[in-house]
């Protein structure tokens, strides 16, 4: 007879829309049992975000360190011999970083007095799931159950996983850096990778269906990113359809825009199409909920169709971002334990850790029609800005840009491109919540020198009185 | 330029004082002759006011809800040529809202006005504070509302996360909260002056289904609410009512029902219960002279009518609306229900006429399909007697020793007991029932 648990809380997935739910129901006295089969931290912290920029960090040392390996030098900087990549050794390093951030959601979540159940959860109804551990199988019952199941890379099917074919968690393991690396898919997964391969010295190859790379975002915002691309020598096929492996698998297949065939030789190929919910293999059909298309439905309060049953993060839709998983796993933790809330952020800002970074907090031009609204767009570059120039980003074609309602100066969206301006996107979101004016902005001081200059000035320039430039 | 003094004109038989509903001009507006300015209200009838002369609006007198004395100015025109206000004369009759300096149209009066050029209208204006203003009446209370940019449907709120969860904790949905700040931005002040309104526990419905509400709203009785709450109460107030109940087999009536609306000629009416009981009344009523009347206690008289003018209480998007069924005496069921639909349906489009709402001498009450099992109506003064039917029902019942099923319905009545005595509203009944219980003799003398 297996051992039974019920519990107040039953959270499924222990990601960063799962853990973060049953740390704030720990926190709000619920009693929760969270069942992950994989390490906590879910795909960001161990095979998303986190680990891809640790290599994105090493990768940048790298190519400073090529530079500076180069006659002449860099700033004054020369070194008598190209610098030398143990790959495995960044991998490990990676790992550490890793193993902490796992470290600390174990502990947090201990610390909250959840229970950390360790298996595969099935569902055999709405709320109760079967886990086989290894210490054996366990039932768990919950009167609230959390499904923060996720989502995994989509795979071609003419393209699958395997040998030479890799996804992007595996391209974050590999054994050595790959001398030819063909990238499928131009999302920004694909171009974090890509680019860092290419830093750490890969051919990069890239190959996109559509006819512009990072497709959400309109061809100002990603123009420096494809500047960058073609400097550095990575080839962008856009509109090109990978077809599958050469006969030898050594190359991609692709029918490039023309129509022609062509094979790009390489030692690895990316498959970087996107990603689809997870919603296979634990019971999902077995619970009743309804569905909204591939995502499994909810309101705005992430409840499903079936009463105390809620979802979260990548299972119930785009965007696929870790914040919003985590503000959802929250606010879901908190209506359970009675509080009243609703999933409605005025933004969910994005960024790409593409080179340069790209942020969008809001609107972007393309969301707003002139007919029904009109826009005042203003754009302040890096190349105006002190800080940016003293460190190498002021070159690059980087700019804030601030897009705000002609009639009463609300802000609508703001968007950066350009070395480091990931981190203002706290700023940009923050703005946007607060419900901020073109005037907020232009009368808050900014540090100078600092990127964040850029943001106030686009501001000041949006009402007509940008001072340096 | 001259004033030219719009006064309320004698809308109505008798009436004294009519309610403003609405305004369709404000002041500053330039206005065509005809055009539309006020609603007004006198008993039952909405009338809509024009403008008798091309001008600009230079003052309102009276808020919706307000009662304007006949005679009264309620709208001032600024008018080419000399207008019909005498110099230094001081208006007619005082409105209510005259005393209220902080009315919206009054402050914009006076600025209106200081500057005119012709001598003899800002002589008026001077002699203004010098009229003798009403007393106010206890509901005029209405503040300014404070000023906020106009939110249209589509547009998000704006609002700071930490309001945005204080009022999602409060139920609040902050799409109608007005925001002082600017662009319309919500404050935790804007919410609180929301609250304090009535506002709040707007409680979505998807919330929890036990959630504890809070929150008061504040509904103005006026207008058509106004003239029901008032008749009712004069009704009850007057009126000893006592309720008499007794039920009918109404079985062959329906079956007859069925047959000539299966059988009707394309261009007549279907036909439900109520002709058929307009029918029964005028049969009976002959008899019971003391029940087809009005009684004016006021002047300790009972009017007995000899014509059947049949009030019927109709439901509309305003509210209970009583329109009459003339002469129902000289009508046939086909005539009776056509009339009915015609002045029920003049009464819901809110065009009926004066003649239309007024004259009748006992009243039919039936609330349709919701039909009810007992209702206790209230007469409607200064008649004696209402008749409300109910639903009709298959019921078991016992006929010659046997349980059998009939279409039974109740029939609910109320009397003036000061003139109407309970025996023989016993016995109108009983013979109203057994007119529908043998539908024949509804069709023979």
């Amino acid at each position: 007879m297996p051992e039974h648990i019920r519990t107040k809380v039953l959270v499924i997935g222990g990601g960063p829309g799962g853990y973060v739910a049953a740390i704030r129901c720990g926190q709000l006295g619920l009693e929760t049992t969270l069942v992950e089969a994989d390490r906590l931290g879910g795909t960001c912290l161990i095979r998303g975000c986190i680990p891809s920029k640790a290599m994105i960090h090493v990768a940048g040392h790298f190519e400073t360190m090529t530079k500076a390996a180069a006659k002449g030098g860099k700033h004054g900087i020369s070194l008598s011999a190209p610098p030398k990549v143990d790959f495995a050794e960044t991998v490990k390093w990676k790992e550490t970083v890793v193993d902490k951030l796992n470290g600390g959601v174990t502990a947090l979540l201990k610390r909250a007095k959840v229970r950390v159940i360790a298996g595969w959860a099935k569902f055999q109804d709405g709320k109760t799931c079967s886990v086989e551990t290894p210490e054996g199988a366990v039932t768990i019952t919950g009167e609230h159950v959390i499904l923060a199941t996720g989502s995994l890379p989509v795979e071609l099917p003419f393209l699958k996983f395997g040998g030479n074919v890799v996804s992007s968690t595996e391209a974050l393991t590999l054994a050595e850096v790959p001398k030819k690396l063909v990238v499928v898919g131009a999302g920004y997964i694909g171009l974090e990778l890509g680019i860092a391969f290419r830093k750490l010295g890969s051919e990069v190859t890239v190959v996109e269906a559509l006819d512009r790379i990072l497709p959400l975002y309109d061809a100002q915002l990603t123009a420096p990113v494809a500047k960058w691309l073609e400097k550095n020598g990575v080839t962008v096929h856009l509109g090109a359809k990978a077809k599958g492996l050469s006969k030898d698998g050594n190359a991609l297949v692709v029918e490039t825009k023309d129509g022609k065939s062509a094979e790009f030789p390489a030692g690895k190929i990316l498959v970087t199409v996107g990603r689809k919910p997870n919603t296979e293999g634990w019971g999902l059909e077995n619970m009743a909920v309804d569905m909204d298309g591939r995502f499994v439905k909810v309101d705005d309060r992430c409840r499903t169709s079936m009463r105390d049953v809620w979802a979260i993060g990548d299972l119930v839709g785009e965007p696929m971002l870790e914040h919003k998983a985590a503000t959802q796993g929250e606010m879901v933790a908190e209506i359970i334990a009675g509080r009243k809330h609703r999933f409605h952020p005025a933004s969910i800002p994005a960024v790409c850790f593409t080179e340069p970074e790209i942020v969008s907090a809001g609107l972007l031009p393309q969301d707003v029609s002139n007919e029904t609204q009109e826009v005042i767009t203003a754009v302040f570059p890096f190349s105006a800005n002190g800080r940016a120039l003293s460190m190498e980003a002021g070159d690059d074609g980087g700019f804030v840009r601030i897009l705000a309602a002609k009639a009463d100066h609300r802000i609508l969206g703001i968007q950066a491109v350009g070395a480091h301006v990931s981190e203002l996107s706290g700023e940009f979101s923050h703005a946007l919540e607060m419900g901020a004016l073109l005037e907020d902005v232009a009368g808050t001081i900014h540090v100078h020198p600092t990127l964040g200059e850029a943001y106030h000035e686009a501001a000041l320039r949006a009402l007509g009185h940008a001072i340096h430039i | 330029m001259g004033i030219y003094q719009f006064k309320l004109p004698d809308v109505g038989e008798g009436t004294a004082e009519a309610e403003i509903v609405a305004w369709h001009v404000k002041v500053g507006d330039v206005v065509a002759e005809d055009q539309n300015l006020v609603d007004v209200m006198t008993d039952k009838a909405t009338v809509e006011m024009t403008a008798p002369v091309s001008g600009k609006v230079v003052s309102l007198h009276g808020e919706p809800g307000d009662m304007a004395p006949v005679g009264s100015v309620i709208v001032e025109f600024e008018v080419e040529g000399a207008g019909n206000a005498k110099p230094g004369a001081a208006p007619v009759a005082a409105t209510p809202a005259e005393q209220t300096k902080k009315t919206p149209p009054e402050a914009p009066l006076v600025a209106s006005r200081a500057p005119l050029p012709d001598g003899a209208a800002g002589k008026e204006v001077e002699s203004k504070p010098a009229t003798k203003p009403a007393p106010a009446p206890a509901r005029h209370m209405t503040n300014t509302a404070p000023a906020f940019a106009t939110r249209d449907a589509g547009t998000k709120p704006l609002a700071s996360p930490a309001v945005r969860q204080r009022a999602d904790e409060l139920g609040i949905k902050l799409q109608f909260v007005p925001g002082t700040g600017p662009a319309g931005r919500i404050s935790h002040a804007d919410l609180d002056a929301y609250i304090a309104t009535g506002g709040g526990g707007v409680s979505s419905a998807k919330s929890s289904a036990y959630a504890p509400r809070d929150g008061v709203e504040d509904v103005k009785v006026i207008g058509l609410r106004r003239r029901i709450a008032e008749k009712m109460q004069e009704s009850k107030r007057r009126i000893p009512h006592y309720a008499y109940v007794d039920e009918v087999d109404m079985t062959e009536l329906e079956a007859l029902r069925a047959h000539l609306n299966a059988t009707k000629k394309a261009d007549q009416p279907k036909l439900n219960v109520l002709p058929f009981l307009m029918r029964a009344l005028v049969r009976v009523l002959p008899a019971y002279p003391q029940i087809n009347a009005h009684f004016d206690d006021d002047a300790g008289v009972v009017h007995r009518y000899s014509a059947v003018h049949i009030g019927i209480a109709t439901q509309t998007a305003n509210g209970l609306i009583v329109p009459v069924v003339k002469h129902a005496e000289a009508r046939d069921v086909w005539d009776s229900a056509l009339e009915v639909a015609r002045v029920a349906g003049a009464a819901r489009d809110n065009k009926a006429s004066k003649d239309e709402l007024t004259g009748s001498t006992i009243t039919i009450t039936s609330l349709g399909v919701l039909g009810g099992l007992v209702t206790t109506p209230v007469i409607n003064h200064p008649e004696v007697a209402i008749i409300g039917p109910n639903a009709i029902l298959e019921r078991p019942v016992v006929r010659d020793g046997q349980i059998v099923v009939r279409k039974m319905m109740n029939l609910s009545s109320s009397f003036d007991h000061r003139v109407v005595d309970g025996y023989d509203a016993a016995e109108f009944i009983q013979r109203v029932k057994a007119m529908l219980e043998h539908p024949a003799t509804l069709f023979m003398d």
